[in-house]
């Protein structure tokens, strides 16, 4: 039987077994949106911005480990989406986004809402296809999902013209693709895993250096038996908060710029630096040239274009993390590795010398205590999502993060308006927890409309606001490096979140003492129902420690007495 | 030990690079943006179909250090859409140029020199003569010097191909 180009989207996606779509209509996607009509196998959840369908899209993949799916109009419903495929990109998040294009005949000719969207897509999505034919078009759906979700996976972009949609042609979806050109190595090679193991071994201060690619190939178990098993320890990045779980002996904290003390001190130290997916992102290293620059590297990652990119590498190892994980546990039972035991020690004082802290106070609510009153509260039956800037430091900080998937925030692009609709995304993926986005005053500006989608869809996000009442991040590097000159960055002049909240439908609470935000937030989880929380909070506070940019990562900034 | 990249900051090569990939809607772009927004050079690119299949070959001549020639490599081998990159070691490299003259130069002098570089008169006209030389890249760039003093109207390059011996 022949059917038109649009029912072979909707059959598609049901036959990836698709249950959730975000998306926004317009001229070119209508066919589409016709039979999304007509069908029942997936929900069609209408966001009020392209930008927010993505990045729902992307919170639903990233919390649930499943393809994100969102449809987008063409030109301008295009272009509003691209923040999504890009932030989508840098931070390897499987996606399948369809855009409509005008018609094939029009292409070309600077139509009513035409755009080269392929050619836009293009350096922000790991393929993407413009469909000239409809009988291409089964194979494409079922190569975006196949390249999404496999190897370092990504979103991949289906422009679609209109004509192609109304067409018809016969269907038959590809059980298998057919891609000899797409092969992503998953087997690691075993002799340089072998070599490795000895220089791990022979080591006498080795350190797991753990990335966002840890989450991505679902091995944190792994990981945290492979650190047992040789006790060596762990410092995990910002996209792999998590994979240890917080109370775990090994884990000797996050690295980085906004890192831990110790954590920072153990990259700087050590002999033997074991990177599980990560990419040496320079938030991470700091000034690159002394990052651990007394160690041999040993590097594991799925893309080989990450490997040795930035630091030498004296071990790489291309291959899935979990496979390689797998394979370095069987090798090491066999083998005797040094006693690490003074080295986890002299690590350990260190954490317990130069904890993460910050210095209370009763006259007004701190951010980081926010975060860790939420912590105690929810602890792990919450999935957090973060805006961008100081509140997203302090939540990776001073959230007690349990479980991989826990986390859900913009670390390669760092978009300021990707946590509530992330935290959407995360609400329909995970009915069975509670869905907490922390923001700043600024950033949730940037895609607040999603109120409204959440009020709609029964989608009970509850948005805590760290309202200093400033762009904090950026103030705070003018305070530090522009000698406070806070240009444009006051941001003194706000709505009311509380009245806005309820004028979308929602809950909204302002909040002013601890108190007040405790009774705030217990209410708020009881009632189930889309919130905001507006707490107003210290308006100085600096993120600490800090290694100043160009700055090698043992140069830290500490809190000392600062943040008073 | 220094783990930093200097390691590899050795010299600046010139890389001839084969690039086999599927004949599709969009692929010359994806190559030559991977280029652009990394900030790699193209120094010369020549595509053609393989006969005989749904592939084609590209060669890209392109300049950096060791660290950016690998990157380049590993980079082209991640697009979807390629098959196959040859890093090439020992090739055979050659390229065309076409060079028209006005009729009223010396047609012997350019004549001889064209032969010189494996080349000929490919064409007159009552007011140009368009000659073709084929020969090693660093030839033609010789060749196309020396020719300049014959007040040239137009030169073409082909941009580069190569095999491997
Ligand atoms: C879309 C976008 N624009 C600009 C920036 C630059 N930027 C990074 S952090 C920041 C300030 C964020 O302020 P706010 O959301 O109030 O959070 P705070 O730092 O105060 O916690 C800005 C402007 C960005 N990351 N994203």
């Amino acid at each position: 039987m022949k059917i038109t180009g649009a029912k072979m989207v909707t059959e598609s996606l049901k036959e990836e077994g698709v249950d959730v779509v975000f998306g926004y209509p317009g001229g070119a996607i209508m066919n589409v949106y016709d039979e999304i009509y007509k069908q029942s196998f997936f929900q069609h959840i209408l966001t009020r911005h392209e930008q927010a369908a993505i990045h729902a899209a992307e919170g639903y993949a990233k919390s649930t480990g499943r393809v994100g799916v969102a449809i987008v109009t063409s030109g301008p419903g295009f272009t509003n989406a691209v923040t999504g495929l890009a932030d989508a990109y840098m931070d390897s998040v499987p996606l399948v986004v369809i855009s409509g294009q005008v018609p094939t005949t029009i292409i070309g000719t600077d139509g009513f809402q035409e755009i080269d969207a392929v050619g836009i897509s293009r350096p922000c999505t790991k393929h993407n296809y413009l469909v000239k034919d409809i009988k291409d078009l089964p194979r494409v759906i079922k190569e975006a999902f196949h390249i999404a979700n496999t190897g370092r996976p990504g979103p991949v972009h289906i422009d679609i013209p209109k004509d192609v949609t109304a067409e018809v042609a016969d269907f038959k979806y590809p059980k298998e693709v057919n891609l000899p050109t797409y092969k992503p190595t998953v087997n690691y090679n075993k002799r340089q895993l072998k070599k490795a193991m000895d220089a791990i071994a022979k080591s006498k201060k080795p350190l797991f250096y753990v990335g966002g690619g840890a989450i991505l190939s679902n091995c944190a178990y792994e990981i945290r038996k492979l650190a047992e098993m040789t006790n060596i320890p762990v410092v995990e990045t910002l996209m792999a908060r998590g994979v240890m779980g917080e109370n775990h002996d090994l884990l000797i904290g996050m690295l980085g710029m906004h890192g831990e003390f110790a954590a920072n001190m153990a990259a700087h130290d050590t002999d033997c630096l074991i990177s599980l997916g990560a990419r040496f992102d320079d938030r991470v290293t700091g000034r690159l040239d002394e990052f651990a620059k007394k160690a041999k590297v040993v590097h594991i990652d799925i893309d080989p274009t990450s490997i040795a990119k930035l630091v030498h590498t004296n071990y790489p190892i291309v291959g899935d993390l979990k496979v390689t994980v797998e394979g370095m546990i069987e090798s090491g039972k066999k083998m005797e590795f040094n006693d690490y035991r003074n080295w986890v020690s002299l690590l350990k004082d260190y954490k317990e010398k130069e904890p993460l802290r910050y210095n209370d106070s009763d006259s007004f609510i701190k951010p980081q205590w926010v975060i860790q009153k939420v912590g105690e509260t929810l602890g792990s039956k919450a999935i957090i999502t973060t805006d961008v800037g100081q509140h997203q430091m302090w939540t990776a900080q001073f959230y007690p993060f349990s479980f991989p998937r826990q986390w859900n925030t913009s670390g390669g692009l760092g978009t300021m308006g990707y946590g509530l609709p992330a935290a959407m995304g995360v609400a329909r993926g995970n009915k069975d927890k509670v869905s907490i986005n922390f923001t700043g005053d600024g950033s949730i500006l940037m895609n607040i409309q999603e109120l409204m989608t959440c009020v709609e869809f029964d989608l009970p996000v509850i948005n805590i606001v760290l309202n200093n009442n400033y762009l904090g991040m950026v103030r705070q590097w003018q305070t530090l490096f522009y000698e406070n000159r806070i240009s444009q960055t006051d941001l003194s002049m706000q709505p009311d979140f509380k009245m806005l909240a309820e004028a979308f439908g929602g809950i909204g609470y302002r909040v002013t003492t601890k108190a007040e935000f405790e009774a705030a937030l217990k209410d708020a989880i009881e009632k189930k129902k889309p919130a905001m929380i507006d707490v107003v909070v210290a308006r100085d506070e600096i993120v600490l420690p800090m290694v100043p940019n160009g700055h090698a990562l043992n140069e830290m900034t500490l809190i000392g007495d600062s943040n008073e | 030990m220094n783990n930093f990249n200097h390691y590899y900051d050795t010299q600046i090569t010139r890389q001839v690079i084969s690039v086999i990939v599927i004949n599709e809607h969009n692929v010359l772009s994806r190559i030559v943006g991977l280029f652009s927004a990394r900030g790699y050079n193209i120094d010369s690119l020549t595509v053609a179909p393989i006969s005989g299949s749904e592939y084609s070959r590209m060669t890209i001549v392109t300049t950096g250090d060791k660290r950016i020639i690998d990157q380049i490599v590993k980079q082209l081998n991640k697009l979807i859409p390629v098959l196959k990159v040859n890093e090439h070691q020992n090739v055979i490299e050659k390229e065309t140029v076409l060079i028209k003259f006005p009729i009223d130069q010396p047609i012997s002098d350019i004549d001889v020199l064209a032969r010189a570089y494996n080349g000929h008169i490919q064409n007159v006209t009552d007011d140009a003569i368009v000659i073709s030389a084929t020969d090693a890249p660093s030839r033609i760039a010789n060749f196309t010097n020396i020719m300049s003093k014959f007040k040239p109207l137009e030169v073409v390059k082909s941009g580069v191909v190569a095999m491997e011996r």
